[in-house]
């Protein structure tokens, strides 16, 4: 404990080192990830992924089919483990305290998963007590998350009688129940509509102010629409990170479908 | 605790919520009653007890009927993709193995509870030994927690629940098979007496008769235990597996 703290960061750590020191540093990022791995068998899909979140940012993750979005967001989740590198939600250790972690995070993954035998009412109900709320408390919050998504038509319906915009709107409120510091969105437009699609890019937009949400979309001008910053991963690397108009700056060609397909590799040239 | 109420909770309203659990439990009534009056001989007999008119023939209705209430346990969680939910909850994996057991074994426990008229009638018609009974009907719900433990450990390997059926009624049914006594007597008349005893003594029968004839043995309750335990056990490891 003599060695100096200065010293000691300068030798071991870098002075960026977002992870120095074991105490919770109150300015630091929400989500916080650091040299994330993780490999199926002999297949790398996430390779050494590094980034953070703050409050009040609202991160776009981008990139083609299988480049690794999807995974590092259920291991950001606490879904699948790492094969290495370290995941921190408001300074908790995912992968040694799961259980605190994962108690400041909202999910909504990609297929929108819902037990299809219960109403909308009866799911968020049941969200609500998983997350440790009871009463009134409980009442309230399965109100707000069903006004906040616009489910007051369906409230008593059952899931498996919704329409595919109703059951990710119903998936994206169980998210938002326990009003988390961190929203993880795995392609929260997916399969709605144009008019659903503009509402949930206002939702995000509007709780991006207050909270660190990450979310996947193969949209790319979802990025100027919802994105305080977006980064582009491709075969599980980031390779452009930086804010929307950033972004439009580096493609040179003012379209980020043009840096996107620059930077990413395609199906037909990945064989090689 | 908490988090394995309202698993719990969340369970057992589906299984009420679709006809399954109805009919299942109509059909266990059906079958428990035409067992005991055709083949049990439950009325020419005259025997004020429970033991060889209907629980003698309990595990061949469970065999198949215990998981087809289980099969849809963990496969339909992997189907449908709420595990990826349940999984990203602020809650231990074992509370929802635990709690979907149990909800499960709640139906179990209706089901045998609902064969009452049949108590009622012997001791209507007779004198029995009600605490023979109690034995008895406290072995069939271990018999059918087992029964379910073994399709909650297979529908861990499947996001089929047909497959789920097959697998663990084929389980289930070995286990009964196996050591029923007119099959042991063909099998073991080349194997030495305490051979014989081995398999005997890892087959249903020897275990779940000595409870219906009103014997609490130790070894009885700790057969029933270590094969539930072991499946709740060899299910999360299988999910921590699958997740990895």
């Amino acid at each position: 404990m003599a060695v100096p703290l200065v010293a000691h960061m300068g030798r071991r750590r870098t002075p960026f080192d977002p992870f120095s020191g074991p105490t919770f540093h109150p300015f630091s990022a929400m989500i916080e990830v650091e040299n994330l791995t993780k490999q199926f068998g002999s297949k790398t899909a996430v390779n050494h992924l590094s980034f953070s979140v703050q409050k009040g940012e609202v991160l776009g993750f981008l990139g083609p089919n299988g480049a690794g979005k999807s995974t590092t967001m259920r291991m950001v989740t606490g879904f699948i483990p790492p094969t290495s590198g370290a995941i921190r939600i408001c300074g908790v250790s995912v992968i040694d305290h799961p259980k605190e972690a994962k108690k400041h995070i909202g999910y909504l993954p990609e297929s929108a998963p819902l037990y299809n035998d219960m109403t909308v009412t009866g799911f968020l109900k049941f969200g609500a007590a998983i997350r440790g709320l009871s009463g009134s408390a409980k009442k309230e919050a399965v109100e707000r998350a069903i006004e906040t998504c616009f489910l007051q038509n369906v409230a008593r319906q059952s899931i498996d009688t919704l329409s595919k915009g109703y059951r990710h709107r119903t998936c994206l409120a169980q998210a938002l129940l326990h009003d988390p510091e961190v929203l993880i969105l795995d392609e929260p437009t997916d399969g709605l509509d144009p008019n659903q699609k503009h509402e949930v890019r206002q939702l995000i937009r509007r709780l991006g102010k207050t909270k660190a949400i990450l979310f996947s979309t193969h949209i790319l001008e979802e990025v100027e629409a919802a994105c305080s910053r977006a980064v582009i991963v491709d075969r599980g690397q980031i390779v452009v990170d930086g804010t929307p108009q950033e972004l439009i700056a580096k493609s040179g060609t003012g379209s980020l479908t043009d840096l996107f397909r620059q930077v990413t590799t395609r199906d037909t040239a990945s064989a090689a | 605790m908490k988090d394995v109420w309202t698993i719990y909770k969340r369970e057992l309203a589906s299984y009420f919520s679709q006809p399954i659990a109805y009919a299942i439990i109509v059909i266990f009534l059906l079958l428990a009653m035409v067992f005991t009056f055709t083949l049990g001989n439950f009325i020419e007999a005259g025997d004020a007890s429970l033991t060889y008119s209907f629980f003698l023939y309990l595990p061949f209705i469970l065999m198949v009927l215990v998981p087809a209430v289980g099969m849809r346990l963990i496969s339909e969680e992997l189907r449908s993709g709420t595990l990826e939910l349940v999984g990203t909850y602020p809650i231990s994996l074992w509370a929802v193995i635990v709690g979907k057991f149990k909800a499960a074994a709640t139906v179990w426990l209706l089901a045998i509870a609902l064969t009452f008229p049949i108590w009622i009638t012997v001791n209507w018609l007779g004198e029995p030994d009600n605490l023979a009974i109690l034995s008895g009907y406290i072995g069939a719900t271990l018999l059918a927690c087992t029964f379910l433990a073994i399709t909650l450990l297979v529908s861990a390997f499947t996001r089929d629940q047909v497959i789920c059926l097959i697998v663990s009624s084929a389980i289930c049914i070995g286990l009964v098979f196996a050591t029923f006594d007119p099959f042991v007597r063909q099998y073991s008349k080349t194997l030495a007496p305490d051979v014989k005893d081995a398999i005997t003594s890892l087959g249903v029968w020897d275990h779940y008769l000595s409870l219906a004839r009103g014997a609490f043995r130790l070894q009885d309750f700790v057969w029933f235990a270590s094969i539930i335990l072991a499946s709740l056990f060899g299910t999360s490891a299988i999910l921590s597996a699958k997740r990895a």
